[in-house]
């Protein structure tokens, strides 16, 4: 169980696998997310699925490597398994049909909106999708969102590919030119969700976030992921992890993800001096 | 002289026999177990202040009614092995009983060697232990022969107290078992939540281990609710039963101001990084933990004493317990209180917190808090703290753990068509059963009851698995 069966470097510092979990792919709906561990002294990381195949017993994840699991994840190799793998998690994404949905992704984020915008074109929707990078190399899983969009449209920070400029100036675009929208899922980095969320909330659009906070058991026992929606305190695991843009407190959600970055330092140059897992890659080559 | 001659002295009582620990000042650093155990001298001396009641009150004072004068009879006579066996009779876990039951509310209460009031009632518990360990530690591999199979099947729902015990129970009588475990480990709270040096991981591996060599099947990473439903497993698992115990574990928060600053926790999330992701071993191990410099602890029962007390092994220089009613109205063990102070946890008494401080950084610095007098009794019966008008301080600090309790997950009690649950939304079981509002669906433990004991827990799986024997044609 939980082995790696195929896996790729689609970026610099991101990599794609497809990873055996016949259970979890038999249930798993789009929205929902898995919490890993590498190895038996590892931490339990959150990650939104960003493909299955129920037939083949099999997920998709994509990840960028950040901090000691994901680096330690880059290292993996076809063959290896994971110690532990539990999921489906999380609330699965509410699809139906809206209208015209517009899909936002930005950088990483586009991975876990894959399955979203697949389900909300099952559903009926017109969607437009709209990706985004830093730069053109930094572009993921382009060819899997247009094959289920209706019209895609991608933007590079730096100009590189496609139109120049933030997701967030297409969005804006996108209601400048009077396109009847929805619904718009934004999934991506926190200052890009809360960015999208200052532009829908001025014209009133329904907006839904996917958010990342730090998790540990992700069945709503700890409340390590704690977030402010509304004012309300919820649990990014079982109340999540989408929730209404327009009443999310991004700020709070930056400051609470920032909470271990003086440990997680430690651990990852610990780790660079130890190094674990297969070393043909490592660490993160590029 | 003949007087004093021919007169039978009396023989000298025997006081009860103080429990050998580590030092405070050492053990205030370490993860080891603080109780170390009865040596055998300690053990036939303990053993020897039992009467032997003809008509035992202590069983009655026991969750799961172990024959306590028998087996303290078989540690007279030396027979440990044969002690050791005769509680297993009742309880499949003791040496985990004989840790963490609180039996000075239970079995010790009732003991007659107390009730004459002069005398400490004989130490059932640590007897429990010693015995247990002792088993454990010269086992002989024997085992009772397992039953052949009934051809039935029971699914459990969390690998805690509860859903141990019952496993045990229905595995001796040839029900196959299959426990699904949501976290990476097994043991529910007696892995995450109980601290190390309270109860020795090594010690719940080797109970599971044990249930597992009967033939127990368990599957970890398996939510229950999400995966598949309660319902899942009835229909397409085809199970005769299912039995849910899947805890308490949805941390209560005080609802004041600056809960979400970082540094504050629930105690579940900081007892479950130290205990379960071994945080204590950071960076050898991957999960991190604020290690605070100066600790607050909201609550004053286990679970509150548990955090105080780890945060002091993790390297805190002070921890406070900000507690809002008197030290007679906390809710811990007796033990657990005098451990706490003994090495070194402040107590802030009749004081209830108002605030937590934070900085531009979104880190929480400091407590406010608001003094507090006791009132008239309340429902519960305790007297009800009540603010004094005016009279508020602060408390500087870096970390705030919230210890005041767990509601019910709802994850498992809302996945499931028609299960009956109550208004705090703990699902609704006969006690003395454990049967629901469902048919073939059995519950107990913390999410029946609300956060309770251990020994409970256990006593409820013990009920379900005999109810459950009972409605199979097979008690």
């Amino acid at each position: 169980m939980f082995e790696i069966l195929e896996k790729e470097r689609i970026g610099p510092g991101v990599n794609r696998a497809v990873i055996s979990a016949p259970d979890i792919a038999r249930a798993h709906l789009p929205g929902q997310f898995i919490i890993l561990r590498t190895h038996k002294d590892g931490e339990r990381i959150p990650l939104t699925v960003a493909d299955k195949d129920a037939e083949k017993g099999t997920i998709t994840l994509v990840w960028q490597e950040v901090g000691t699991t994901t680096y330690f994840m880059g290292t993996m190799c076809v063959g290896e398994k994971f110690e532990d793998m539990c999921g489906p998690l999380g609330k699965p994404t509410h699809l139906e049909k809206f209208g015209t949905v517009v899909g936002v992704g930005g950088g990483i984020g586009v991975a876990p909106l894959y399955p979203i915008t697949k389900g909300m074109h099952d559903a009926g929707n017109h969607v437009i999708s709209i990706i985004g990078a830093r730069t053109e190399g930094l572009l993921i899983m382009t060819e899997e969102i247009k094959k289920v969009s209706d019209e895609l449209i991608i933007s590079t920070d730096d100009g590189s590919f496609g139109v120049h400029g933030f997701v967030t100036q297409v969005l804006q675009g996108l209601i400048d030119k009077g396109t009847k929208i929805d619904l718009v899922v934004a999934i991506g980095p926190v200052p890009m969700m809360k960015a999208v969320c200052n532009v829908t909330r001025k014209v009133n659009l329904p907006t839904v976030v996917s958010l990342n906070p730090i998790m540990v058991d992700g069945t709503g026992m700890c409340g390590a992921c704690r977030v402010e929606v509304a004012g309300k305190t919820m649990f990014g695991c079982v109340d999540g992890p989408e929730f209404d843009g327009l009443q999310v407190d991004f700020d709070l959600l930056m400051k609470r993800l920032a909470m271990y970055k003086g440990p997680e330092l430690i651990a990852l140059n610990n780790f660079r001096e130890t190094p674990r897992g297969c070393q043909c890659t490592f660490p993160g080559g590029a | 002289m003949s007087d004093q001659v021919s007169k039978p002295t009396k023989k000298p009582k025997i006081p009860r026999q103080k429990m050998p620990e580590q030092n405070p000042i050492e053990r205030a650093h370490n993860f080891y177990e603080v109780a170390l155990g009865y040596d055998n001298d300690l053990a036939l001396l303990e053993a020897s202040r039992c009467l032997q009641c003809k008509k035992p009150s202590c069983i009655k004072g026991c969750p799961v009614e172990v024959d306590i004068p028998d087996f303290v009879q078989l540690v007279k006579s030396g027979d440990l092995m044969g002690a050791a066996w005769k509680i297993k009779e009742k309880n499949s876990l003791p040496r985990i009983a004989g840790r963490v039951c609180p039996q000075e509310s239970q079995c010790e209460a009732k003991c007659v060697v107390g009730a004459k009031g002069k005398n400490e009632p004989c130490a059932i518990g640590r007897l429990e232990r010693y015995v247990a360990d002792y088993a454990a530690l010269h086992d002989d591999g024997k085992r009772p022969e397992l039953p052949k199979s009934t051809g039935l099947r029971v699914g459990v729902v969390g690998s805690g107290p509860a859903g141990l015990t019952l496993s045990g129970a229905l595995i001796k009588k040839g029900v196959a078992v299959t426990v699904f475990e949501a976290l990476h480990e097994l043991g529910g709270v007696l892995v995450y939540g109980i601290p190390e040096f309270r109860l020795p991981k090594a010690i719940v591996r080797a109970e599971v281990d044990e249930l597992q060599k009967m033939g127990v099947e368990f599957k970890t990473n398996w939510v229950v609710g999400r995966i598949e439903t309660v319902d899942d497993m009835l229909e397409k698992r085809k199970y005769d039963g299912v039995f849910i115990g899947s805890g308490a574990g949805a941390p209560l928060f005080l609802k004041i101001p600056g809960e979400n600053l970082n540094g504050v926790y629930s105690a579940n999330e900081f007892l479950t990084r130290a205990n379960l992701m071994k945080a204590y071993l950071f960076p050898q191990a991957d999960t991190p933990i604020a290690k605070g410099r100066r600790v607050v602890v909201f609550g004053g029962g286990n679970v509150a004493m548990d955090s105080a007390r780890t945060a002091l092994r993790l390297g805190a220089e002070e921890v406070t317990i900000v507690y809002r009613r008197t030290m007679d109205e906390l809710p811990a063990r007796t033990e657990e209180v005098h451990h706490a102070v003994e090495e070194g946890v402040k107590f802030q008494l009749l004081n209830s917190p108002t605030e937590i401080v934070g900085n531009d950084a979104g880190w929480a610095v400091g407590v406010n808090v608001q003094k507090m007098q006791l009132g008239e009794p309340d429902a519960s019966g305790r007297r009800r703290p009540v603010a004094i008008p005016g009279e508020t301080a602060h408390i500087e600090c870096d970390t705030v753990i919230v210890a005041i309790g767990n509601a019910a997950n709802p994850l498992v009690p809302t996945s499931t068509k028609k299960l009956e649950t109550n208004k705090w939304g703990n699902i609704v079981a006969d006690l003395e059963t454990g049967k629901t509002s469902r048919d073939r669906i059995w519950a107990g433990g913390d999410i029946v009851t609300g956060a309770a004991t251990v020994i409970l827990a256990m006593g409820a799986g013990r009920k379900a698995a005999l109810s459950m024997l009972d409605t199979f044609g097979i008690g």
